[in-house]
């Protein structure tokens, strides 16, 4: 399964490459979104990926009877995902604001302060 | 008590501002030079058992793990730069309160100097050597802000930072060198690395070693090429150029030489070196001495000039002629500090710096007059003052060097003669002849600005006629610091007729010639000073600025274009490099490619994210943007809950459905998405996009068989239970083996929460004032 996905990351990740790099506002938005969905399914399937075994602990045992899939990806994943969704909100409005205020979603309208 | 005595500075001069305010003046700049002499009294405690050949070591353990230590040491050496330091501070304290009288920051200017004061003090006293270069560095910092005390004024601001550029590179220099002195000798300590004389000048890195110290020392202390920065450090108020770059900070550099010389000097590398560069800035600070008209920059290329004796003394390192830079630091030190003080007097009281604008002033100041002339002689070496003692000292000591004694007895018998002149020109031309017209109607100087002269020429007298008490007190103990052994020291005025006395008389001849005809003389070196100004040093100095900033504008042009896009491919390209480099050079080629066992339900998924993403990069609806966004979401969502992972899953769809929401809420407030780029750039992101995605998958593909470490999931899995009591590991791991950083993400959340609600706030705000639209 893991050779399948490695093809799924690539494509969310050529997507978002391609999004980001796009002049709309909006776009780099998406594309933020489809970078950070690649970058999860990479850690996670770096893993290792198994079926049917959940890192539970059955009622009644210490540890788990069976071989279960590897917590730690998980926990790091996890811990991924609601941060980029911290940033994606947070960029969103940013993003809003700073259309209400140059009146336009072209980034390349927004550059004079680099100069 | 020795720390409390150093930084006892930094502390006063923090509440200088309201001293100042709450006495006025004239009696809070007294106040304030309590201080100063407080010092001086206690460091004067240590004359006795220094002068009898003790040392003492003080030391405060800063950071005990990183050898740090808050160490200082005093003995003749330290002790002479101390007691100056304090002694010359005094004065300095009381003069500025009646030179800046009225001036508007003049709190400010006592926070600045008594934290030179401090740092100076620090400086000279420190044995480890971090210690050192700590109080080095705040030495050059606080020069910065005396120089350009005046900030107002662009020049000064400029030539403050050339000081600071100066002094602060050769400061880096300097301690790589001390660095490696320590790697060397095993020891931060100064004194412990001195007691063994043997182990640098053995070592391999001897040279180098010796070379960064040097760059660092000769930066401080103005030797040429590097000269060119005091001069130009006048632009800072008179008392200041008295106290730092005559008689104390430009000396740092000297004190770093002698306070090195028993475990570096005594090479040939060191004698040649020393000698030629302090020769060479010796004469050629005298001989730029006699080619400027103002009156300060005279005094300051003199300066140089005692910088390069002290130098070139500390070079040649025989006893003779460490104990002739004995006497010569404390002579200097008397004569160079009053005769600044008498010309930010001439500048105070009769309104201008320009000798050639000045004359017969012994008429209106009788008592500057006086104290310019004992000072003025003192300088020009004429018996009975201590100048001219330790200008004998120095002429015996070029005629016994060891190499090199012919050229720097005649660089010395020339720089003696052009001295005599510059003291014919800095005393006789103001203070004698006939009155000339100045800017104000010159008179007396208050007691407070006179005081410093007075008391400084009179030490030049007191040590002249009794070299005895000189010799007893300081010079002895400093010169065998230097030299790091016992010396003999018997001064004597009267030397006899010798070779000495014969070459001091024809230069005092013919720098008196000089001075008769030094308007003519200065006619003829037009020429010189013109060259030297658009070659000299200085010149490469602002040259070498002008390239610095031109790179720095290229290269904000090149890396700093302002476009979103150039920024983002060089990083995902630099990335791409770097794992395709890793990928070829660390590991052997395994590509995982089966396959088998993969259901068609898990394909479908597969396809459909894939296809999702696909359509995202072509579509032009918004709304069929936010849609496909959704498949993607929830379609890794489902490889989440199909591959065990179950919190993942629910996080996800969570997530996915807020994202989906709030998107629809923004998008639809923005425009239409447009066609901004050409086909041509289309296509090269296209290429980027895929490059960066094989390059991923490549990535995948691989390191299924690549394991560096040993995992460490098992210690998670063992005792998520028996530890913690939880049974779903993942969150176990979350919120209680790992729970700092869920703290963290938590914080990281509630800021991008407040900054949501800023920004919505600022919006509302905005409307209702009508806003900046």
């Amino acid at each position: 399964m893991e050779p399948l996905m490695a093809f799924v990351v690539g494509g969310l990740y050529a997507a978002a490459i391609y999004l980001l790099l796009r002049r709309s506002l909006a776009k780099l938005i998406i594309g933020l979104i489809l970078l950070s969905n690649g970058a999860n399914l990479l850690i996670f399937t770096a893993a290792g990926l198994s079926r049917g075994a959940p890192p539970l602990i059955p009622e009644g045992l210490q540890t788990p009877d069976a071989v279960v899939a590897d917590p730690l990806p998980q926990a790091l994943v996890l811990t991924a995902i609601v941060i980029s969704f911290g940033v994606l909100a947070f960029a969103v409005v940013l993003i809003h604001r700073a259309y209400e205020v140059v009146k336009s979603d072209d980034l390349d309208m927004m550059k004079d302060t680099d100069r | 008590m020795m720390l409390a005595a150093v930084i006892s500075g930094f502390l006063v001069g923090g509440v200088a501002p309201w001293v100042i305010r709450y006495l006025g003046d004239s009696r809070g700049s007294l106040a304030l030079a309590a201080l100063p002499a407080l010092l001086f009294v206690y460091f004067a405690s240590f004359v006795s058992s220094v002068a009898g050949g003790e040392t003492a070591r003080m030391v405060t353990p800063w950071a005990p793990g990183l050898d740090l230590m808050l160490s200082f040491y005093v003995d003749g050496l330290s002790l002479s730069f101390a007691l100056l330091i304090s002694g010359i501070g005094t004065f300095i304290v009381i003069y500025a309160g009646s030179y800046l009288h009225d001036h508007p920051q003049l709190g400010r200017f006592y926070i600045y100097l008594l934290g030179f004061m401090a740092s100076m003090l620090g400086l000279v006293l420190a044995d480890n050597i971090i210690t050192l270069f700590v109080f080095w560095e705040l030495t050059s910092l606080t020069s910065f802000l005396l120089i350009g005390f005046n900030h107002e004024q662009e020049k000064s601001r400029k030539l403050a930072v050339q000081a600071m550029l100066v002094t602060v590179a050769g400061g880096l220099a300097m301690l790589a060198g001390l660095i490696m002195m320590a790697v060397v000798t095993g020891t931060f300590e100064l004194s412990e690395m001195m007691a063994e004389p043997d182990v640098l000048k053995a070592h391999a890195h001897y040279t180098i070693i010796t070379i960064l110290i040097l760059v660092g020392a000769f930066s401080k202390s103005a030797q040429a090429p590097l000269h060119f920065w005091l001069p130009n450090a006048m632009e800072a108020p008179t008392p200041v150029s008295a106290y730092l770059h005559s008689s104390t900070m430009v000396k740092a550099g000297v004190y770093l030489m002698a306070r090195m010389h028993p475990g570096l000097g005594g090479t040939d590398f060191w004698i040649i070196t020393l000698s030629l560069f302090g020769g060479v800035t010796m004469f050629l600070g005298v001989f730029l001495a006699i080619q400027q008209t103002e009156i300060k920059k005279v005094l300051a290329y003199s300066t140089v000039m005692a910088l390069g004796t002290l130098t070139m003394l500390i070079g040649i390192g025989t006893d003779g002629a460490l104990i002739a830079a004995s006497v010569f630091l404390l002579a200097h030190a008397f004569y160079k500090a009053a005769l600044f003080l008498i010309a930010g007097i001439i500048d105070h009281e009769a309104g201008t710096k320009d000798i050639t604008k000045m004359g017969g002033l012994r008429h209106s100041m009788p008592i500057t007059a006086a104290a310019a002339t004992v000072a003025g002689f003192s300088l020009a070496g004429i018996p009975p003052f201590f100048g001219f003692l330790a200008k004998e000292m120095l002429l015996e000591a070029t005629l016994d060097a060891d190499l090199l004694a012919l050229v720097l007895t005649l660089l010395a018998v020339g720089a003696g003669a052009l001295v005599v002149a510059v003291a014919g020109i800095v005393v006789i031309r103001p203070f004698y002849g006939a009155k000339v017209e100045t800017p104000k109607k010159p008179h007396e100087a208050p007691m407070a600005m006179l005081v410093g002269p007075l008391v400084l020429g009179l030490f030049g007298i007191g040590f002249g006629l009794m070299p005895g008490l000189a010799e007893r007190t300081l010079v002895g103990a400093t010169a065998a610091a230097m030299a790091g052994e016992p010396v003999d020291v018997t001064l004597y005025l009267w030397h006899g007729f010798n070779l000495a006395l014969l070459l001091s008389v024809i230069a005092v001849a013919a720098g008196i010639f000089l001075f008769l005809n030094w308007n003519r003389v200065r006619a003829r070196l037009e020429g010189v000073k013109a060259f030297s100004e658009s070659y000299g040093p200085e010149a490469g100095y602002w040259r070498g600025l002008d390239l610095l900033n031109w790179v720095a504008f290229w290269q904000t042009r090149i890396l700093q274009n302002g476009y979103m896009r150039y920024y983002l491919i060089t990083i995902v390209m630099t990335m791409v490099v770097l794992t395709l480099y890793a990928m070829v050079t660390r590991a052997t080629p395994q590509l995982a490619t089966t396959l088998t066992g993969v259901q068609i339900y898990e394909l479908a998924i597969a396809l459909i994210i894939v296809l999702a993403a696909v359509f995202l990069g072509w579509t032009h609806s918004r709304l069929a943007a936010v849609a496909s966004l959704g498949i993607v979401g929830f379609g890794v969502a489902l490889v989440y809950v199909l591959f065990s992972a179950p919190d993942l899953g629910i996080t996800q769809v969570l997530v996915e459905t807020l994202t989906v929401l709030l998107l629809v809420l923004v998008l639809f407030r923005l425009p239409e998405f447009l066609d901004l780029s050409s086909n041509a750039v289309r296509l090269r992101d296209l290429g980027i996009g895929l490059l960066v995605g094989g390059t991923m998958t490549l990535l995948l593909l691989m390191i299924g068989d690549v394991q560096y470490f040993e995992p460490i999931s098992w210690y998670f899995v063992e005792n998520s239970y028996p530890i913690a009591q939880g049974r779903n590991i993942v969150n176990v791991i979350l919120v209680d083996f790992r729970a700092l950083d869920t703290l963290g993400e938590i914080y990281v959340l509630a800021l991008a929460g407040i900054g949501v609600y800023a920004m919505i706030k600022l919006r509302s705000e905005d409307q209702s004032k009508g806003g900046p639209r």
